[in-house]
């Protein structure tokens, strides 16, 4: 296990580091730089502090876990790996993912999810532990949106014109919808046990990593 | 090279404030510093801050901030402010060398009161006449602008990046209850050191980040009511609807929330309470031309208080926490632990949903 200090170091400082780092490590003292391991394959890495914006953009097969809060725009446009969040996630996390998984233990910002995309062998896979802010899924066009509800604030699972645009994937809510507003070109029913049957491996792993100790 | 106001260029920015509800005294240091994480949210064409309670020993006299071009100019407009205004202290704002902000105009300050016997013969407002007079010089004076009008508050403002601007103000040696500070990238203007943020009329301060499109809309109907936008800066505009609807219109700041932010019919035609229902039926019948479109996120600042604000849509990021009586505002959690590392119940608030914060009654007296 490697330690990367990144106190007073910037984002490149903090990457060229990461891309040299042979073994797994964790970035300690972290405090808003952007862009960490973006593009990055085949590495695993623990953030300790707040990550910034577009943590892991691109990113291609690697594992980041934060066992604190992050900022907007996680896993913008990744490819493969999977990025797990500790704390809530800022807005529009995921966005344009097209492969991998994020996987947010508390609640998520607003836009979530926006313009997924599934192809081929391709397929995103988001999760969100609490709830979700507005424009959930919007542009969705593939993968899978799984919101658990598991907040305790009384919040409504999502905010409003959750799936605007949304033209493609799957969406799961954990609980009442009865007074949520899905648009036209949207079909919402109760989830059949096949249904369930689709998600059994992503939850029974995000069961997995919610106990596992930080 | 053509200024603010000439030419419009098609913002990411930055923005932090904090706040003791105590009203205990906070050094401009902790700001700036929250500033240096979202280092790249600017691009080094804009840095200020606006700090309250910052003034105690003039708290009755307001205090005008300007820049100059020249001399000359500062002894016209000198001329022309005391005709109308008793000027207890006049001064050229203290600033250190800082090697990253340049071209420096005189940056002056006066702390005056309006005199009576002007203004009562117009049967104005003693604020209403310092608004006119603000608006006078901006618009009427080529080389002077008055960048801060309110009282026992202050703006400071540059072209350069916020950490680099509060350092050349010396904002560690000031004091104050509440802070605000923006980082900025410009995208419609060239960046001139007028069109930095916060943009203040009387003690109303913005901090704003985003790009509104509904600017021309907002400015045409505004400028029906003597505000005259100088600069074609959307946060301008912003500053302007606020005063009007809180000083003028005498909106609560969340009617003024629900007004600039107004939900969309639809939310409103769900909502449960029907006078809630009727409310901001009347919010938007009544000024349509203030709704404010596109993305922003503001922190309104005002004598006593902040309000944090987004968009409806909140097409810009904002965060919120606490720890003891202070609470912080910034476009990012990064720019709250720079300021406490330990704050506690960070949240974001909602598209269009207020966050107002106000120093406890009597804290201040």
């Amino acid at each position: 296990m490697q330690i990367i200090d990144a106190t007073n170091l910037d984002f490149k400082a903090i990457n060229k580091a990461l891309r040299q780092a042979e073994t797994d490590y964790t970035v300690k003292g972290c405090c808003g730089q952007r862009f960490l391991a973006a593009g990055m394959s085949g590495k695993s890495l623990t953030i300790e502090g707040i990550p910034g914006n577009a943590l892991g953009a691109y990113l291609n097969n690697a594992v980041i876990t934060v066992n604190a809060n992050a900022q907007d725009a996680v896993g913008d446009t990744m490819n493969e790996g999977k990025i797990l969040i500790r704390g809530n996630i800022g807005d529009a996390a995921g966005y344009a993912m097209r492969g991998g998984k994020i996987y947010v233990q508390g609640n998520a910002g607003y836009r979530a999810g926006i313009h997924m995309k599934a192809y081929r062998e391709k397929f995103p896979v988001l999760i969100i532990g609490g709830c979700a802010g507005s424009f959930l899924g919007e542009y969705q066009a593939g993968g899978v949106i799984i919101v658990l509800g598991l907040h305790k604030d009384g919040r409504r699972i999502v905010g409003n014109f959750p799936c605007t645009g949304m033209h493609g994937g799957k969406m799961f809510l954990r609980g009442s919808c009865e007074k949520i507003c899905f648009p036209k070109q949207v079909t919402a029913r109760c989830a059949a046990a096949e249904d369930l049957e689709e998600i059994r491996e992503y939850l029974s792993e995000y069961c997995l990593d919610r106990k596992s100790v930080v | 090279m053509k200024t603010e106001g000439q030419i419009r260029i098609p913002s990411g920015c930055a923005i932090s404030a904090v706040i003791s509800k105590n009203g205990n005294k906070l050094s401009g240091e902790p700001v700036i510093n929250s500033m240096k994480p979202m280092h790249d949210r600017s691009n080094g064409l804009g840095g200020g801050f606006a700090g309250y309670g910052i003034y105690p020993e003039y708290k009755n006299f307001y205090a005008l901030h300007l820049f100059f071009d020249s001399r000359a100019t500062r002894k016209e407009c000198e001329a022309f402010l005391k005709e109308r205004f008793e000027i207890v202290q006049s001064e050229l704002i203290p600033t250190r060398t800082v090697p990253a902000i340049t071209d420096k105009p005189i940056v002056w300050r006066y702390f005056a009161a309006p005199l009576q016997s002007v203004f009562r013969p117009l049967q104005l407002e003693e604020k209403e006449f310092v608004a006119r007079t603000v608006m006078e010089i901006n618009a009427g004076l080529p080389g002077a602008y008055v960048f801060s009008s309110g009282k026992n508050m202050g703006t400071f403002k540059a072209v350069g990046f916020p950490e680099d601007v509060g350092l050349f103000y010396k904002l560690e040696e000031y004091e104050g209850y509440s802070w605000t500070a923006h980082g900025r990238y410009p995208t419609n203007t060239p960046g001139w050191w007028g069109g930095a943020h916060p943009f203040t009329l009387l003690d109303y301060s913005v901090v704003h980040n985003g790009e509104i499109s509904s600017y021309d809309a907002n400015r045409r109907f505004i400028e029906m009511f003597g505000y005259q936008c100088t600069l074609q800066t959307d946060t301008e505009v912003i500053t302007y609807i606020m005063d009007y609807l809180l000083r003028v219109q005498k909106l609560t700041l969340t009617e003024a929330a629900s007004v600039i932010a107004a939900p969309f019919w639809s939310t409103i035609a769900a909502k449960a309470d029907p006078d809630d229902r009727k409310k901001h039926t009347f919010l938007r019948t009544v000024f349509p031309s203030l709704l404010i479109t596109g993305p922003f996120s503001i922190v309104f600042g005002f004598e006593g208080g902040l309000m944090a604000l987004n968009d409806r849509l909140k097409l810009r990021s904002m965060v919120v926490g606490e720890k003891d009586d202070r609470v912080f505002i910034a476009s990012e959690e990064a720019a709250i632990r720079a300021m406490e590392p330990d704050a506690k119940n960070i949240w974001s608030p909602a598209g269009g949903e207020p966050v107002i914060v106000k120093v406890k009654e009597g804290a201040l007296s």
